[in-house]
């Protein structure tokens, strides 16, 4: 416990020395509030507009969820799907990994006028950008999770195939799976504000930042960001939880010896 | 090599997937077209036909892009604003210098975090909590507060870029100056190397595989920076300008066009980077 306490000080310090510097330096330099704003500043304007955050929460929240279940999910059922066939691996392995260096972003305009402005068109967005990140990782994982004795354990216990699937191979492909739903939470995150640039009914936090900025109500903007800040953590720290209760049993979790 | 052949069936197969949607959902728009124009006898063939040819469409069919493609950057003049050529310059250029500085400041901090235990011990939590944080979020108010300070054009672009390429650069390079194994460091230790002297000869050498693979996730990220910001501020041009002036005017064909050249651009980066990458980590033994 005392070893925790001791891991988090340093970073809380620090956190703390750059709020506590972020509003000493605003307040003695005179910064103007449409530059940079106070800490406190920010502090006041989220708790006065309580009501107005929760709701562009609730509406970005809505296609972030909705998209990354769709996408994630739908990258894992064609991982396994194409899992039977070395040719299909083959082919969509490489395209996978070149289409996760695209800036996927860009379809969001596209997704936008299929979809129309609500929440619809913003998990749209979020689909194809957590698809590819889970389908390269999951058929990696998949292929590579279980070493060559686990299977040729399997083959001696007369396992077919759904059952060595079910019950080594895709708990081996464990980690893999997570490591694209981590990286997967950001990209959810960023679709969906992204997508809210390109129109949205006037509530979400892209449309929130686009507008206040518009108006140089930049506290409300610093606000808002708080808020994608603390879900986007949220979120990240969630699905670490779920990773742990899952793949405990995984070498990067075992207790550091020293 | 052996990959070229299932690569190139799974693309015709997505080529032949993408032709029929664009057939399937242009087809009942099309078809209110037809009957505006008072055109009522048609053949399924002729509507299939018009479908994949139409002007706005709502999903262009591939040759329709190409042929976009082909008109905005040969047919155009380079410095034409019409033209392709044009904005992807832009782009590339915001991306560019936002890359370098990104590169150059993530690389800094990773050194800075490995060699000061303090800053490995209070920054790197944050800088891995950054990570959840959605940053592009940042990108509409860095540009308006550049603007209070004068700072117009390029620049606001580039910081964002520069900003969205420094995170996983770190992350990357602080993994990689990490990534000797115990028995080297040990060895370094028996000859009494110092604290530097380590870092020169063992971590930094050792991070080479890290230093290229965050290069290639550090430009992809930029150029996304860079668009993402033309979308915030568009009247400078460039390829996001050009996603948000044909989602204004629903001009599909040229949504696609840029979203193709912004892919292109992406991929020519990444690709020149795996290339060197390819070819120094060889020379340094790391592949064989």
């Amino acid at each position: 416990m005392n070893a925790r306490v001791a891991d988090l000080a340093p970073p809380l310090l620090f956190g703390l020395a750059v709020l506590a510097l972020w509003e000493v330096g605003v307040r003695l330099l005179g910064v103007p509030a449409i530059i940079l704003p106070a800490p406190s500043a920010i502090a006041l304007r989220f708790a006065s507009s309580t009501p107005t955050l929760a709701a562009d929460f609730l509406q970005t929240i809505r296609g972030v969820l909705a998209g990354y279940a769709i996408g994630s999910g739908g990258g894992l059922l064609v991982a396994i799907l194409i899992d039977r066939s070395p040719f299909l691996q083959r082919g969509l392995l490489p395209l996978g990994n070149f289409v996760s260096a695209l800036p996927i972003v860009g379809v969001a305009p596209i997704m936008v006028m299929w979809f129309g402005f609500d929440w619809q068109s913003k998990a749209a967005v979020v689909v194809v950008m957590t698809f590819f990140p889970m389908l390269v990782n999951a058929t990696v994982g998949l292929a590579g999770g279980a070493g060559s004795m686990e299977r040729d354990l399997m083959k001696t216990y007369a396992a077919d195939y759904s059952q060595t699937l079910r019950l080594l191979r895709l708990p081996a492909a464990g980690p893999f799976v997570f490591n694209a739903l981590k990286i997967n939470t950001t990209l959810a995150m960023i679709g969906a504000i992204v997508a809210e640039f390109f129109g949205t009914p006037t509530v979400g936090m892209g449309f929130r930042i686009s507008t206040e900025v518009g108006h140089l109500s930049i506290d409300m903007v610093w606000a808002t960001i708080v808020v994608a800040a603390l879900t986007g953590s949220a979120f990240y720290a969630l699905v670490t939880f779920i990773e742990r209760r899952v793949t405990f049993w995984h070498a990067s979790y075992r207790i550091r010896e020293n | 090599m052996k990959n070229v052949l299932p690569v190139t069936i799974v693309l015709v197969a997505l080529f032949a997937l993408w032709y029929a949607a664009a057939a399937l959902m242009n087809a009942s728009l099309q078809e209110d077209m037809f009957a505006n124009a008072g055109h009522t006898d048609y053949t399924t063939a002729e509507l299939v036909a018009a479908s994949l040819e139409m002007e706005r469409p709502k999903l262009p069919a591939p040759h329709q892009i190409a042929a976009e493609l082909y008109k905005l950057t040969i047919e155009t003049a380079p410095t034409s604003k019409r033209g392709l050529v044009y904005h992807a310059a832009i782009t590339l250029e915001e991306t560019l210098i936002g890359f370098l500085f990104g590169a150059a400041f993530g690389i800094g901090l990773a050194v800075a975090i490995q060699s000061a235990p303090v800053l490995n011990r209070s920054m790197m939590p944050w800088i891995v909590a950054s990570q959840t944080v959605p940053i592009i979020a940042l990108a509409p108010m860095i540009v308006v507060i550049l603007n209070q300070f004068d700072i117009t054009g390029l620049a606001p672009k580039a910081v964002i870029a520069a900003y969205l390429s420094f995170f996983p650069i770190t992350v990357g390079m602080v993994k990689g100056f990490r990534s000797p194994d115990p028995l080297q460091l040990d060895l370094m230790r028996t000859y009494s190397a110092t604290r530097r002297q380590t870092f020169a000869k063992l971590r930094a050498p050792a991070s080479a595989p890290y230093f290229f693979a965050s290069m290639q996730i550090g430009a992809a990220a930029a150029l996304v920076g860079a668009v993402v910001a033309e979308v915030t501020k568009s009247e400078d041009g460039g390829l996001g300008a050009r996603l948000l002036a044909g989602s204004y005017y629903g001009q599909t064909v040229q949504i696609w066009a840029a979203l193709f050249a912004a892919t292109a651009l992406s991929a020519a980066l990444v690709g020149l980077i795996a290339l060197a990458g390819r070819i120094v980590l060889h020379r340094m033994a790391f592949t064989r």
